[in-house]
């Protein structure tokens, strides 16, 4: 136990100290939930774009978080020798995992306590009326997490530090505009619409908006796509993995 | 199981290939505790492949290994409190401070060693605030050595401990693995700089295209392939046949200006080549006698390709045997 919570507690300090990790965790989703719930640049298919916007940018910094920060650090980590010089320590694989993952959501709640005030200050008003429907938006961040983190340690396993550093903000680019996070998909081409719908971003939005407004539209199909894309994804990582 | 005889790491005819490379081939050799044993070779010998199969990075294609009885793999877990592993390079997050760091290793221990003692002992105790990434090459080794130290461990891996360390550093980590041998420690060093190794080590274990060369204590070795000799730096071009026979010995030319004398240096034979060299008016720049080192050893026996010979650290006359 001393182990772990020595681990999560250096884990938060070092992303805490690193610039760019404030940036991608805090800086873009609160920039952009300011930025484009005030000005009329982007499409939308909402009545307010905010209750577009507010569900699309908590799940934009689950993909900060879990995807490009855990990704690109960890990855840099496994090309400076730390994962490999963990592995000769009693610290462990499960402790090593458990203590990123454990940072990882303590991130996410604090992103949340940050960006919901930020929303419902800007005019966003979830419908959200039972423990019921708080529980269902813990899960659908929750399959996002762990989609994510296995997108972000599959690259970091796989590939050299500077090209992981690369697929991160290029895949975080990819989701952000083609995911249904920005850009809602039915405005996208149409040629481009089929691609857009598989992606767990987009799938993730449907969800939580839906959770939010008590709607049930899509429902068992956009979990069977977000809980295929949360079992394949870290499999491939384990199987794939290497610490050096 | 630990082995009567006081060894604290058995290799038995270890193999180990990358796909079709063979790095270590048929590699047996113990280590005691209470002694370094020094892993020389060419960097791409094997030695760090050897090292990495006791540490339990990889695993053996073939052969035994165990450290204090134990299989680094399958015992990773009652292996890992009891070893102390020094990287050659890296392991450590950029962003950490030094006393972070052996902090955050302290936690993973059950009876971890004191910090600000460990501070103290490795010379950090004035950058403990500062970063892994501002540390010089000299700190990053003794910060590398001190993560190794915190278990207090059974058996401590130190891969090119003094590699990129000043003087006074090298001769702080010195005294730090003496230390650990007089607490009967197991230290494992490797190493291609040769005259650390001889400064180290008591017993020797050479590696050359992952074999086994030679395996001994310094003086096994010395008395087993050194031979009696005078090396002497002339500058200027003169005749060797007419020297060789002026001293009834041949006269190897060895490297521009270095040459060889395959015998006792006797002082009538000093007092010759002196008089010699002064009858045809050369400098004598260096004069050596003594028997070879380990660096000459070792290029006699593995004809490395990018072994670190040891820096010149005189230019006068010295007496190799007296190390």
């Amino acid at each position: 136990m001393k182990a772990l919570v020595a681990q999560v507690r250096i884990e938060l300090t070092l992303m805490m100290r690193r610039g760019e990790s404030l940036l991608i965790n805090l800086l873009i989703p609160v920039g952009f939930l300011l930025f484009f719930s005030t000005t009329k640049v982007l499409p939308s298919t909402a009545k307010h774009p905010i209750d577009f916007l507010a569900p699309a940018i908590l799940i934009l910094a689950v993909i900060s978080t879990s995807m490009v920060s855990l990704g690109i650090a960890t990855g840099f980590e496994r090309s400076y020798g730390v994962l490999k010089r963990f592995q000769a320590t009693p610290l462990g694989v499960f402790r090593l995992l458990s203590a990123k993952i454990i940072t990882t959501l303590t991130i996410e709640l604090l992103q949340l306590i940050i960006l919901i005030p930020i929303a419902l200050g800007l005019g966003w008003h979830p419908e959200l009326s039972s423990w019921q429907g708080f529980g269902d938006v813990a899960v659908v961040l929750i399959l996002g997490t762990i989609v994510f983190t296995g997108i972000g340690l599959l690259m970091a396993g796989t590939l050299k530090a500077e090209i992981n550093l690369a697929a991160c903000n290029g895949l975080y680019f990819v989701f952000l505009l083609l995911g249904g996070i920005m850009i809602p998909v039915q405005k996208l081409p149409d040629a481009i619409q089929p691609f857009s719908k598989l992606l767990p971003s987009y799938q993730l939005v449907q969800l939580l908006v839906t959770v939010l407004t008590k709607s049930r539209i899509a429902w068992e199909t956009q979990w069977i796509v977000l809980i295929l894309w949360a079992i394949i994804i870290p499999i491939v990582a384990v199987r794939t993995w290497s610490w050096e | 199981m630990e082995n009567e005889n006081n060894d604290a790491i058995f290799v038995n005819s270890l193999v180990v290939c990358y796909k079709k490379t063979v790095a270590v081939n048929n590699l047996s050799f113990t280590a005691a505790k209470g002694e370094v044993t020094a892993l020389l070779g060419a960097n791409g010998a094997g030695k760090t492949t050897t090292v990495e199969t006791l540490e339990g990075y990889k695993m053996p294609t073939s052969g035994e290994v165990k450290v204090l009885g134990l299989n680094p793999i399958s015992d990773k877990a009652k292996l890992a409190p009891l070893i102390g592993i020094m990287l050659q390079q890296g392991g450590i997050y950029p962003g950490i401070t030094v006393k972070e760091a052996l902090r955050l290793f302290g936690s993973f221990y059950q009876n971890p060693k004191n910090i600000d003692q460990l501070l103290d002992t490795v010379g950090l105790r004035k950058v403990e605030k500062v970063s892994y990434r501002h540390l010089s090459g000299g700190e990053k080794q003794r910060l590398s050595l001190g993560l190794a130290l915190i278990p207090d461990p059974q058996v401590i891996f130190l891969d090119e401990p003094t590699a990129g360390v000043d003087p006074q550093g090298r001769t702080q980590i010195r005294e730090i693995i003496k230390g650990l041998k007089e607490k009967n420690r197991c230290v494992v060093v490797t190493t291609h700089e040769l005259d650390e190794a001889e400064r180290m080590a008591d017993t020797i274990v050479l590696i050359d295209n992952g074999k086994l060369v030679a395996n001994g204590t310094l003086k096994e070795l010395k008395s087993l392939y050194s031979k009696r000799q005078i090396s002497f730096v002339v500058s200027q071009p003169f005749d060797t046949n007419a020297l060789g026979s002026q001293l009834k010995t041949a006269v190897e030319h060895r490297s521009p200006n270095e040459y060889l004398l395959s015998c006792e240096p006797t002082p009538f034979l000093i007092s010759e080549l002196t008089g010699w060299m002064a009858k045809h008016n050369l400098l004598l720049e260096r004069l050596d006698t003594g028997s070879a080192s380990l660096e000459e050893i070792f290029l006699q026996l593995a004809e490395p390709s990018d072994v670190k010979p040891p820096p010149p650290t005189s230019t006068n006359t010295k007496n190799r045997t007296d190390r």
